[in-house]
């Protein structure tokens, strides 16, 4: 079982610099077509200031820095038995290239069901700009299954 | 692009679909190094059949991705407000997951007009694999993106 002194447990922060480079990648990776994820050009006539991270590009910052791994480590959560569960964006501000996001997460809560065959992690996070301004709130549902 | 608009649409109204090619190993290797998610359940068959699963299978933010292109295919993503999804089932290689979405329902939050989509992906076998809700901003009259 997860232990549930976990629980209030904030990870470190993660900083994470949209780059053009990576968010070209990511829209390869995903099919991505519309030139505004792909042309600055385009982005900025769309009225961004630069190619604009897709919706759910900020998850990659907790996975760039290591701070996911190491949750899993800390909650004894083996990659063979991880799923992802649920995932939640609120949106506040574009992050574009150019941009540096940080992302600064705490475990809100954890839970089983099924008599403990299904354990639950509940992550939330707060990612911010380089001018402190609230850019997203993410909430994250992570399942380990036995 | 042509927006849609608080005027221009109803409830029941759907989003052109979007439909994915078949899941392969090149896509989850390439969305791995993307994305950041180097989970080698998703790309190393070996670990995959280890964890007693039959094969590798996609992440699930790679669905979730492609939810967000189903959406800001049809409004421009500075109008996206909130994207909540629960992942049901496993993407399996060869799965052929198509994306779609309709009007739930319209509301007014702090003075601004929004429209409520339901969003969900199914496979070639219609078992949904993500479903969730996102909402949008809509301006009241046409604008060209």
């Amino acid at each position: 079982m997860i232990d549930k002194k976990w629980i209030g447990h904030e990870l470190p922060a993660s900083v994470l610099p949209i780059e053009r480079t990576r968010l070209q990648f990511f829209a390869k990776a995903i099919g991505e077509t519309d030139s505004v994820y792909t042309d600055a050009a385009a982005a900025r006539d769309a009225g961004y200031p630069d190619l604009p991270a897709p919706p759910t590009f900020l998850f990659a910052a907790e996975l760039d820095s290591g701070a996911s791994n190491q949750l899993l480590d800390d909650l004894q959560i083996p990659l063979s038995k991880l799923l992802h569960g649920e995932q939640s964006f609120s949106y506040h501000r574009p992050a574009c290239v150019g941009d540096t996001v940080t992302v600064r997460s705490t475990v809100s809560d954890i839970y089983d069901k099924k008599n403990g065959a299904l354990e639950f992690v509940v992550k939330t996070s707060r990612a911010t700009n380089q001018r402190d301004e609230l850019v997203a709130e993410m909430r994250t549902v992570i399942v380990c299954r036995h | 692009m042509t927006t849609a608009t608080y005027d221009s649409i109803q409830i029941g109204d759907e989003l052109p679909a979007l439909q994915l090619p078949p899941v392969n190993r090149t896509t989850l290797a390439l969305f791995a190094g993307a994305s950041g998610d180097h989970n080698p359940i998703h790309i190393d068959t070996d670990f995959a059949r280890k964890a007693g699963m039959p094969d590798v299978f996609a992440q699930g933010m790679l669905g979730m991705a492609w939810l967000g292109r189903l959406v800001t295919g049809w409004v421009p993503q500075a109008q996206l407000r909130r994207f909540d999804v629960r992942f049901l089932g496993i993407t399996h290689l060869g799965h052929v997951v198509s994306c779609s979405g309709e009007v739930l329902r319209l509301q007014e939050v702090d003075g601004e007009r929004q429209a409520v989509l339901e969003i969900r992906s199914v496979n070639q076998f219609g078992e949904t694999r993500i479903a969730g809700e996102a909402v949008v901003a809509l301006p009241n009259t046409e604008s060209k993106r």
